[in-house]
């Protein structure tokens, strides 16, 4: 870990996007001309990139190594209307614990849950040092007035969440209203900040997937980091399709050249859709590749799954013991309504 | 195979030279290693390429054949029965595509191969036709000393691997694999590795009847690189090794050993060590080899008064 959880509270986000800009007056056409003016992003390059990283071959110690940094990575979630307290602790077991038959399997990185599963979360995983994860802000569709969405993030906040997971207004967004959507990542990154002057680090999705092409991708990312947050993340889970390889090299691109820009380091967080090993190795190469290595931590860089950790188990296993394992041999996490 | 043949009046034809592949998940895949490996007959003379599966394509069948289980094993007896059916009417529809085959493969006359095949089909409509029986023979009401209704019924046991004989190409790959699909288990074979041809028709078959894809996977290649890996796998319930006898480079202890790691069901081959054998495939079956591939699932129901 590079740097703690808790910063000091962010700079003012529109006196400093005034300064980025060169504009005495943060307006809409301001942030419409400065995102317009990114260049725009190559799709067929773009896919082909990707596809290109995702054929390199990961063997025998660095796929141990990748496996288990992925597993270190892991944002393990469970965002259902189904969620009990009893479901929200079993994860967190799992967190603590993710493979009681190999001690040494690190453990994720956090729990994502919904806020009024924030209190329970945090409880069960005590000292383990997992951190807690809530989406805030009328996740997924992000359709509230504001002061629901500060609500539910101060909510969460106070619940004691570690990092809170918000999404964007794509209508606004996709409307060309930057500036809305710009203020309200602003606001949400304000009510982050804790009663003792520390901050929850702020996740901000932008849920790619209704986002229809990479340039829009591309300003989505630039947006949200001006705005001031901590990580830009693809996607809710809830649509489809959700993180891709090529979106996630995009906004990859995008926080590279932001620390060139500013300095500063924001996280990715690809979420949804990354079930196996091989997905997730791929995506490790990528991150090495396109960002680079400093972003090959788990402060910096996650995984938004839940399947993907008993994937990365049975890889695991099948190393240590040299036999192909099987799900008898990890913890059954699938939603069960009985 | 037919040799070049002269199409008509234009002079000779280029021999369609056949590359088959692997049969998993109702799929036809190329094996992931891109590998492949020449087929010939008794006489050395080149028949087809066959796809060499690897281990990863194991592990894949295995995939495979675990996602097909609840499907397979929760459907009716009934319906299994005629889907198992479906695949001997199919069969007969290819009788002499197989005829060919046996005879290239086996080295045997056309009347012999017509024979081979011919109980083939039987068997396979023999297997089909136990599917709901089984329960009535193997199942039962226990008698217990209380006020219960004891109930015993056998079930699937899950994923199967099956090392197909090597000599018997077609009569003796139906005689292992009906009895383990017809109680609801899932299979990957391992096909007899010189003579895999009348297999991989079977693969064509079943491709185009009613079984679900994943409940039969069919893996062509060298038996002796790709069954200790399915003799170890975690995630398969029973191994039958009547294939490793007269398997090359194979010892089939080797093989019960891993499977014990997690308690496999384990079929041996007949005979002794080195001097195993394939049993008679041309004697008429009984139940000893769906057996061992069930569970006996045993419920206890108070009786009313």
């Amino acid at each position: 870990m590079s740097t703690p959880t808790a910063a000091v509270p962010s700079v003012d986000a529109t006196a400093r996007a005034r300064d980025l800009l060169g504009v005495s007056r943060l307006s809409n056409a301001a942030l419409t001309s400065w995102l317009h003016a990114l260049p725009g992003v190559d799709q067929v390059g773009c896919e082909a990139r990707a596809a290109g990283l995702g054929t390199r071959s990961i063997k025998t110690t660095a796929k141990a190594w990748g496996i288990d940094l992925a597993i270190s990575m892991i944002d393990l979630t469970t965002l259902e209307g189904a969620d009990t307290a009893g479901k929200v602790r079993g994860l967190c077991a799992k967190a603590i614990h993710p493979d009681p038959t190999l001690p040494d399997t690190p453990r994720p990185a956090a729990v994502c849950v919904y806020g009024d599963m924030v209190a329970t979360a945090k409880d069960a995983l005590g000292q383990s040092g997992v951190k807690v994860a809530s989406v805030a802000t009328a996740f997924p569709s992000g359709r509230a007035l504001m002061p629901v969405k500060l609500a539910d993030t101060r909510d969460a906040v106070s619940a004691g969440a570690d990092e809170i997971d918000m999404v964007i207004d794509r209508g606004a967004f996709l409307s060309g209203d930057y500036l809305t959507v710009f203020r309200e990542i602003a606001e949400v990154a304000e009510a982050c900040v804790r009663k003792d002057g520390s901050r929850a680090r702020l996740k901000v999705i932008m849920e790619t997937g209704e986002l229809v092409t990479y340039d829009n991708v591309r300003r989505a990312a630039w947006l949200s980091m001006l705005a001031g947050g901590d990580f830009i993340k693809t996607s809710t889970g809830k649509v489809s399709p959700a993180a891709t390889l090529p979106v996630t090299l995009v906004m990859l691109e995008a926080v590279r050249d932001w620390r060139d820009l500013t300095g500063e380091m924001v996280g990715v967080k690809p979420a949804g859709g990354i079930r196996t090993s091989k997905d997730a190795l791929k995506f490790l190469v990528t991150v090495s590749e396109i960002a680079g290595d400093d972003w090959l931590d788990p402060h910096w860089f996650r995984f938004g799954a839940s399947s993907l950790l008993n994937d990365l188990i049975l890889q695991r296993q099948r190393m240590a013991i040299g036999a192909y394992s099987g799900a008898d041999y990890v913890t059954d996490d699938s939603p069960s309504l009985y | 195979m037919s040799p070049t043949a002269q199409s008509a009046g234009t002079g000779t034809r280029v021999d369609v030279r056949k590359t088959y592949k692997l049969y998993i998940g109702g799929k036809f895949p190329r094996s992931e290693s891109g590998r492949s490996y020449e087929v010939v007959d008794g006489r050395g003379r080149f028949l087809a390429n066959a796809a060499q599966g690897s281990r990863k394509d194991a592990r894949d069948a295995v995939v495979a054949a675990r996602g097909a289980f609840a499907g397979w094993a929760g459907a009716t007896a009934y319906n299994r029965g005629q889907v198992l059916y479906r695949v001997a009417e199919v069969m007969e529809g290819r009788r002499s595509q197989f005829v060919d085959e046996v005879r290239a493969s086996e080295g045997v006359a056309e009347r012999r191969a017509e024979t081979i095949v011919s109980q083939a089909i039987d068997r396979w409509v023999w297997y089909a036709g136990w599917t709901d029986k089984l329960a009535q023979i193997l199942g039962g009401l226990n008698p217990v000393a209380g006020p219960y209704f004891d109930i015993s019924a056998p079930e699937p046991t899950g994923v199967v691997a099956v090392l197909a004989p090597q000599r018997s190409s077609l009569l003796g790959l139906v005689s292992v694999l009906a009895p383990v699909i017809c109680s609801g288990n899932t299979a990957v074979v391992l096909t007899s590795e010189l003579r895999p041809l009348p297999a991989i028709t079977l693969s064509e078959a079943l491709a185009t009847s009613d079984v679900p894809g994943g409940v039969i996977n069919l893996i062509t290649g060298r038996t002796a690189e790709v069954a200790p890996w399915l003799a170890s796998h975690r995630d398969v319930n029973a191994i039958d090794l009547t294939g490793a006898a007269d398997a090359e480079g194979l010892k089939w202890g080797d093989l019960e050993l891993a499977a014990a790691e997690n308690l496999k069901r384990v079929v041996r081959p007949a005979g002794e060590g080195a001097d195993a054998v394939e049993p008679d495939w041309s004697r008429t079956p009984d139940l000893s080899r769906i057996t061992p591939f069930l569970e006996t699932k045993t419920v206890w129901h108070p009786k009313g008064r």
